[in-house]
């Protein structure tokens, strides 16, 4: 079984969820720290995260860039709205690709699940058709990638 | 990449992922499409046009009937693209795990 979720809801949505075997505080620190970020968050192979500035305080600014060997490189940008340490995070952001994607308002809490850690990320899009670019193209970074069951519409051709 | 974006867009209107939703389960001419939206037949028609651009659905003539079915071919294309992602996606996720492990450790190490 798959520890990781990714379904859409309603017209806007995407939730993600997955388990962790660590405490809430950790996991919230994995998505706060640079130095725990350029760690993890990389997308396929063959890709690094050179830059990586968080200010993980309301209204601050962070800023992501990849870059691979071949020389290709793309950003996002965002600002925190609300931090609660260890529980909830809450921002917006957009990827520039380097046109810049629609607004993509993102919260993320970080529950206790036993002795691990169960994250949810519901993501909000401005409309239907952002989402469907977002999940067409412009996911390479692989953070809101997935599989997508559409409103539990199960995509198997009979035929 | 341009027939998995018209895909996606075809696939962000509701009524649209209803009637693939029907047609998982078997053909449908338009009129049989019509009735549990409690749409007109022409409106049915028009995302059905949107459908079969982006190549989800397609046609057949049966004397006068035209019933429509889903294009496999497209499906098995949306399928693997978004399995591709959520590899992706789990990839970071275990690179995650990964982190986690070390932190818990050096946490450990710190409580000697």
């Amino acid at each position: 079984m798959s520890k990781l979720t990714l379904k859409t809801e309603g017209d806007t949505h995407i939730v993600v969820t997955r388990r962790f075997a660590a405490s809430p505080e950790a996991v919230y620190r994995a998505h706060t720290e640079p130095k725990l970020i350029q760690q993890w968050l990389l997308g396929p192979e063959g890709w690094t995260m050179p830059v990586c500035i968080n200010e993980a305080k309301p209204g601050g600014k962070f800023r992501y860039e990849w870059a691979n060997a071949k020389g290709h490189s793309f950003y996002i940008t965002g600002e925190f709205l609300e931090l609660q340490p260890y529980h909830r995070i809450v921002h917006v952001e957009r990827m520039h690709l380097p046109d810049v994607t629609p607004d993509n308002h993102v919260e993320t809490t970080f529950d206790p699940d036993g002795a691990g850690t169960l994250m949810t990320i519901r993501m909000t899009l401005p409309d239907a058709q952002a989402r469907a670019a977002m999940l067409s193209t412009g996911m390479e970074r692989g953070m809101e990638a997935s599989y997508v069951r559409l409103d539990g519409l199960s995509l198997h051709a009979t035929a | 990449m341009s027939t998995l974006d018209s895909a996606f867009s075809a696939l962000a209107d509701p009524t649209r992922r209803g009637i693939l939703a029907r047609l998982a389960k078997g053909e449908a001419t338009v009129m049989e499409l019509a009735k549990p939206f409690h749409m007109t037949q022409p409106a049915i028609s028009q995302h059905l046009k949107v459908l079969e651009h982006a190549g989800l659905v397609v046609s057949r003539v049966d004397g006068s009937r035209r019933p429509r079915r889903l294009a496999k071919p497209a499906i098995d294309a949306i399928d693997q693209w978004l399995a591709m992602l959520r590899k992706a996606l789990e990839k970071n996720y275990q690179r995650l795990d990964q982190v986690l492990a070390a932190m818990e450790k050096q946490k450990e190490g710190e409580g000697k």
